[in-house]
């Protein structure tokens, strides 16, 4: 039988493979995958600890936190393609004018 | 001790979830994070929360892995591996990550979480409580939810949109 702990831990490895990807990568796209990742993974966290007491809350939560990071995706790719559009490369490191 | 389907949807969900990140084509990146996805549908379903593992399915793989794929179709960019990713920053962010795995490793390992463990043949939680909860108690949140919902795409719609072209097709 699995225990809360083996939720925990997977859940904190894909958190770590999620920040990985934020500080390595330069690519925006990636950088929405790794945020989808860590998004995910407490997602997993709130789902384990509402079985574990048997409590309904957490997996309403989980339901809107799902609909939140649909929203913020669609902000977050209509950003990209317009970036796109005006600098011709999704790599964040070109995009200097957005700085000041 | 975890059974074997626990292992499997392990494998499948971080071996997924590492392509994501480290894959060379971006169209494949995206794909995998797609079935990283359905990893956490999985893992849903082993925790008795069906709803939500179809929740999750409906809008993730259904909606945002097709949204990102068609992004990476439009922004399709000759150079997915770039020369701003150096061997340092790499191997920075090789360090930061396997810190804070450590880091957190431990502390579940040796706190009280350890010892938690899941009630045996408690009631499960049905479909029709988290329906009756999120029409009484959670129903300012769900409407809040769907006017963020609706503003978001309608942002992301103005964001989009391209105005030199509706100038010229105006002025013709």
């Amino acid at each position: 039988m699995n225990q809360p702990s083996d939720f925990l831990i997977i859940s904190v490895i894909l958190i770590s493979i999620g920040i990985y990807g934020l500080v390595v990568k330069r690519n925006a796209l990636r950088l929405i995958f790794s945020i989808e990742l860590i998004a995910n993974a407490v997602n997993l966290t709130l789902v384990a600890f509402s079985r574990m007491v048997s409590n309904p809350q957490g997996q309403i939560f989980v339901l809107f936190s799902i609909a939140i990071s649909a929203a913020e995706v669609a902000v977050g790719l209509g950003i990209i393609v317009i970036a796109y559009r005006f600098y011709k490369d999704i790599d964040i490191t070109e995009y200097k004018n957005l700085k000041n | 001790m975890v059974d074997a389907v626990f292992v499997g949807l392990s494998i499948l969900t971080i071996g997924s979830a590492i392509i994501t990140l480290e894959s060379r084509e971006l169209l494949y990146g995206g794909i995998a994070l797609a079935i990283s996805m359905l990893g956490i549908a999985g893992y849903f379903l082993i925790l008795d929360a069906p709803f939500v593992a179809m929740f999750q399915i409906t809008v993730y793989v259904g909606a945002v892995a097709v949204l990102i794929i068609f992004t990476v179709m439009l922004v399709r960019s000759p150079n997915t591996i770039t020369q701003r990713e150096t061997k340092k920053r790499k191997i920075a962010g090789i360090i930061i990550s396997l810190g804070f795995l450590a880091l957190f490793g431990t502390l579940i390992g040796n706190s009280v979480t350890s010892q938690f463990s899941f009630a045996n043949n408690s009631n499960v939680v049905d479909i029709k409580e988290i329906g009756k909860k999120l029409l009484t108690y959670y129903s300012p949140v769900l409407i809040a939810l769907a006017l963020t919902l609706a503003g978001s795409i309608i942002g992301a719609l103005a964001l989009a949109r391209r105005e030199d072209i509706e100038e010229k097709n105006e002025s013709t």
